[in-house]
């Protein structure tokens, strides 16, 4: 359903802009390696050095309200068949399940769209979309479906009472319900998930915490996905953003996604 | 007199039974001692105010995390499974909620208080970035191993 919407929504949005892609992912990449040297100098300069996306917080210091966290993917990078990021999110996250499972858990999906018209198609990961008016929190009758302050929405699941409201309110179907018990080899120790609760991406915000990137960026080999602070005009994705067009899938609905895709039939 | 015998009799007995309670109180033989390494330094709190106010610090502590971010630190769930672990003695791993050594259902086994931490927490501690970079014997991608280092220097901020 989503992904039809998806298509109908966006289909005059014909862009390659490979070439620039790469040199923002080139000069992403730099900073990193500059950040990188420096902070094997000293601790000291370690904050100072780090580049905007991956701006650390201290242990113990709460988050900071002025960024959102947002993604750019860049689907003319992102190959059919390729589950790099649903594997590296099953094994950061812990909700692989059987295989055949009718009832899995799923943080994050690959999914090839086509234009009915003109057959054109591309492949994309999908999530939760982060948004900046999220529909499953404004239904959750607990308050334990949340938004943080830095715009990541995730679930409180020492308040989830699984009425799964929030799972029927969600345009994006990015939402799941924990039907079994989670055995003890299968337990995050940063992404506790349990019986009876509704579950879903929360940016791996364990990760974002301590001044990582989310483990689908990381592990994505084009380095499609591009993870920073929208409210920051410098960061880089800010940056490409500004370079090249891009869509939030139903924008209609209004609920200003988090991630965006640079091309979408 | 007959009076002040009875007097004294009453404070003879008082005294016994103060003695018997204070007694009971200091060898402290009946609850349970919970284990707790303290080469990696102090519990956040004295261990008899840990025993009235741990929920308290544990509840506030979750909010925390949820809806601020805050990770890491020494009020951090790893941190209390780490000074906290029992080792099995055959096998040398950390002992899970499964074995009633476990430090959380040394107490709580004996209150009879059963709690639903770890139907969905994990009840070992997990390793740190820095000792999977040793484990794994790699250092990954750049990004990689930017946060890992940055994991070493904090100390690890996994919770």
């Amino acid at each position: 359903m989503t992904e039809h919407s998806a298509s109908n929504e966006t289909r005059k949005a014909p862009e390659s802009a490979a070439a620039e892609m790469d040199a923002a992912r080139r000069e992403f990449m730099r900073n990193i390696a500059a950040a990188s040297v420096l902070s094997l100098g000293g601790g000291l300069t370690l904050y100072a050095a780090a580049p905007r996306e991956a701006l650390a917080k201290k242990p113990g210091e709460p988050l900071d309200p002025k960024k959102r966290w947002g993604m750019l993917i860049d689907t003319t990078k992102c190959t059919s068949g390729c589950e790099k990021c649903v594997e590296a999110c099953k094994k950061e996250n812990g909700w692989e399940a059987e295989p055949g499972s009718r009832t899995d858990v799923q943080w994050i999906r690959k999914v090839d769209v086509k234009d009915p018209a003109t057959g054109f198609m591309a492949s994309l990961p999908v999530m939760r979309q982060h948004c900046a008016n999220p529909p499953c929190v404004d239904v959750c009758p607990t308050g334990a479906s949340m938004q943080r302050a830095d715009g990541i929405v995730q679930v409180n699941m020492h308040t989830c009472i699984g009425c799964r409201y929030c799972m029927m309110a969600c345009p994006y179907k990015a939402r799941s319900f924990v039907h079994e018990d989670i055995p003890e080899e299968r337990k995050r120790f940063h992404a506790p998930m349990g019986k009876g609760c509704v579950t879903s991406c929360n940016f791996c915000a364990h990760r974002v915490d301590s001044g990582r990137i989310p483990a689908c960026a990381e592990a994505c080999p084009e380095g499609a996905m591009l993870f920073g602070d929208l409210n920051d005009p410098n960061s880089a994705i800010s940056q490409r953003l500004k370079e090249i067009p891009s869509y939030q899938i139903r924008a209609d609905l209004g609920t200003d996604n988090g991630i965006r895709y640079t091309r979408l039939p | 007199m007959r009076a002040i015998r009875q007097g004294m009799t009453a404070a003879l007995l008082g005294g016994v039974v103060f003695a018997a309670v204070l007694g009971v109180a200091q060898a402290g033989d009946l609850a349970p001692k919970v284990p707790i390494d303290k080469s990696k330094g102090d519990c956040v709190l004295p261990g008899d105010q840990m025993r009235k106010q741990h929920m308290n610090i544990l509840m506030h502590r979750r909010d925390d995390t949820m809806f601020n971010g805050v990770r890491g630190g020494k009020r951090s769930l790893q941190a209390c499974l780490t000074c906290h672990m029992v080792k099995d003695e055959t096998t040398g791993k950390p002992v899970t909620i499964e074995s009633p050594k476990h430090f959380c259902r040394v107490c709580h086994d004996f209150t009879a208080v059963k709690v639903d931490c770890w139907s969905c927490h994990k009840s070992v501690p997990e390793e740190t970035a820095t000792q999977a970079m040793l484990k794994d014997g790699k250092l990954g991608g750049t990004g990689s191993m930017f946060a890992r280092l940055r994991g070493f220097v904090q100390g690890g901020a996994n919770d």
